[in-house]
């Protein structure tokens, strides 16, 4: 079972590869939208990255619940 | 020349990335040196197909758009923005905080034959490997025919329009008719107008070449694009774009821009005879150029170079070569004609932009790019082709054409004079 801080450290590689957000400035308490600048289409590739990534579902209603990167590792935590 | 009955549309910036170079610069000098962007194709599937020769952009667009960027934007409209980049920048403009334009004075005409070719295949192949949920989100504004048009209205920043006419091989040449229609109808002062293509792709070559319609000479890829020479067996696929930004003369002269020259005016026509095949009496392209010369108060005998349509083709070379000469009458003696693409290839939706670039730089330098591979020309050949080596131009006003012609019939010939004309 990865810890948090490894999912933290593999989701932020995805956002660094989608968006070109440093992978430094992707933590916990951040909002994809409102601090590190993800538009709505590069948060569905972010969202299909952690369907592959992470082997969990993450339905599109759910997804829209993800709004911090705290929000996305959480979900991965307890569905993976 | 008499007096033009509308206003003439001045050149003040260009921008172009080709089989021949990365810029424009280093395109026009390739193109006096006479040197081919023809290549074999090395990619994995090229081994299939009875085609194995293209064009590829000389630089990589990766050279120059970032990869974050990148995975957003098609081949084709990544080609475009460094083009469009290039041309608005050599208009003495700038991009952001430093764009001194109004929006909504400024205008994008900018076509393409095919559009998001890489994306629509790329994309399915994903689908049917990996299913719908793996497509990119970006797929439909990557894929769309007015993606290029539209991202290079974002780089630019125009907001009083954005055009992205499709007519196959004419579509650029018609993006530019279109460019001058919006400043003479005060639509816009400024427009930046073009076109782009990126289609090397295993599926297009073989459509093509079922088509017969694709040279082979695959043991020579240099000397496989020879528009009029006996021995042409087809055109050349290529990739590139071009873009033009055009003004009013008054717009310009606000603000200082320098002038390359005029667009004096367009025509347009169709063959309305066949799908793709032109019409082999080639009224439709006489049409074309006829309607360009009224357009743009010009008569036959100002003009004194053509830069042809000219794809190699067995039958389209000499069906122009009659349409030059019925629309130009006898004054078609004193016409040096040429096909650049004998060099780069056919760029398909941006020939008609790189080659009216073409035909400015030439009245500006004086001097017409070659044609080059024509060592045994047509029978019968009744225009004067400058083969093989650059031809020199007369001092004084100078006038040209710029031919056009695509899929669907559909004819455009741009009207081009050197920046010193008084009418």
């Amino acid at each position: 079972m990865a810890t948090t801080e490894e999912i933290r450290a593999q989701l932020a590689e995805l956002v660094n590869d989608v968006a070109g957000v440093p992978v430094e400035d992707v933590q916990l308490d951040k909002s994809f939208v409102d601090d590190l600048d993800v538009d709505s289409l590069a948060m569905v590739e972010i969202i299909v990255g952690c369907e592959e990534k992470f082997g969990v579902t993450i339905p599109d209603e759910e997804s829209k619940n993800l709004k911090t990167v705290g929000d996305a590792v959480a979900y991965i935590e307890q569905h993976s | 020349m008499k007096a033009a009955p509308m206003k003439d549309i001045v050149i003040t910036g260009m921008g172009a990335t080709t089989p021949l170079g990365g810029d424009l610069a280093s395109t026009w000098q390739a193109m006096l040196a006479g040197e081919s962007g023809i290549v074999e194709i090395t990619e994995e599937w090229a081994p299939d197909l009875p085609v194995r020769i293209a064009g590829y952009v000389k630089v990589d667009p990766s050279e120059k758009i970032d990869r974050v960027k990148a995975r957003r934007l098609d081949r084709n409209t990544q080609l475009a923005l460094i083009a469009a980049e290039e041309a608005w920048l050599d208009a003495g403009l700038g991009l952001g905080e430093d764009n001194p334009i109004d929006p909504e004075t400024l205008a994008v005409c900018l076509g393409s034959g095919i559009g998001g070719l890489h994306t629509l295949l790329g994309q399915w192949d994903v689908y049917k490997e990996r299913g719908p949920r793996r497509v990119t989100p970006f797929t439909i504004p990557m894929l769309m025919a007015n993606a290029s048009a539209a991202n290079v209205g974002l780089l630019v920043n125009a907001a009083a329009a954005v055009h992205a006419p499709v007519s196959a091989c004419a579509s650029s040449n018609e993006a530019i008719s279109l460019a001058v229609d919006q400043i003479r109808l005060g639509r816009a002062g400024i427009v930046v107008a073009g076109g782009t293509e990126a289609t090397i792709h295993p599926l297009p070559i073989g459509a093509f070449a079922q088509m017969q319609a694709l040279s082979r000479r695959n043991d020579d890829p240099a000397a496989a694009s020879r528009p009029w020479d006996k021995g042409r067996d087809g055109f050349v696929l290529s990739e590139g774009s071009a873009v033009l930004v055009l003004e009013s003369l008054e717009h310009a002269q606000a603000r200082g821009a320098k002038i390359y020259g005029t667009i004096a005016g367009a025509g347009v026509s169709d063959d309305n005879h066949d799908i793709v095949q032109p019409d082999p009496g080639g009224l439709g392209q006489s049409r074309a150029m006829e309607k360009a010369l009224r357009n743009s108060g010009l008569q036959a005998s100002d003009i004194i170079h053509v830069n042809a349509h000219g794809t190699s083709t067995p039958q389209g070379d000499m069906t122009e070569a009659g349409s030059i000469r019925r629309a130009l009458g006898a004054s078609a003696d004193q016409v040096v004609v040429t096909s650049t693409k004998s060099m780069t290839g056919h760029l398909l939706g941006a020939a008609g932009a790189l080659e009216t670039v073409a035909t400015v730089l030439a009245l500006k330098e004086r001097l017409v790019p070659p044609t080059i591979n024509l060592h045994d020309p047509e029978d019968g050949l009744s225009i004067d082709v400058a083969a093989n080596e650059p031809r020199p131009l007369p001092e004084g006003d100078l006038a040209a054409l710029n031919n056009s012609f695509g899929f669907g019939g559909h004819n455009v010939a741009v009207a081009v004079t050197n920046a010193n004309v008084t009418r």
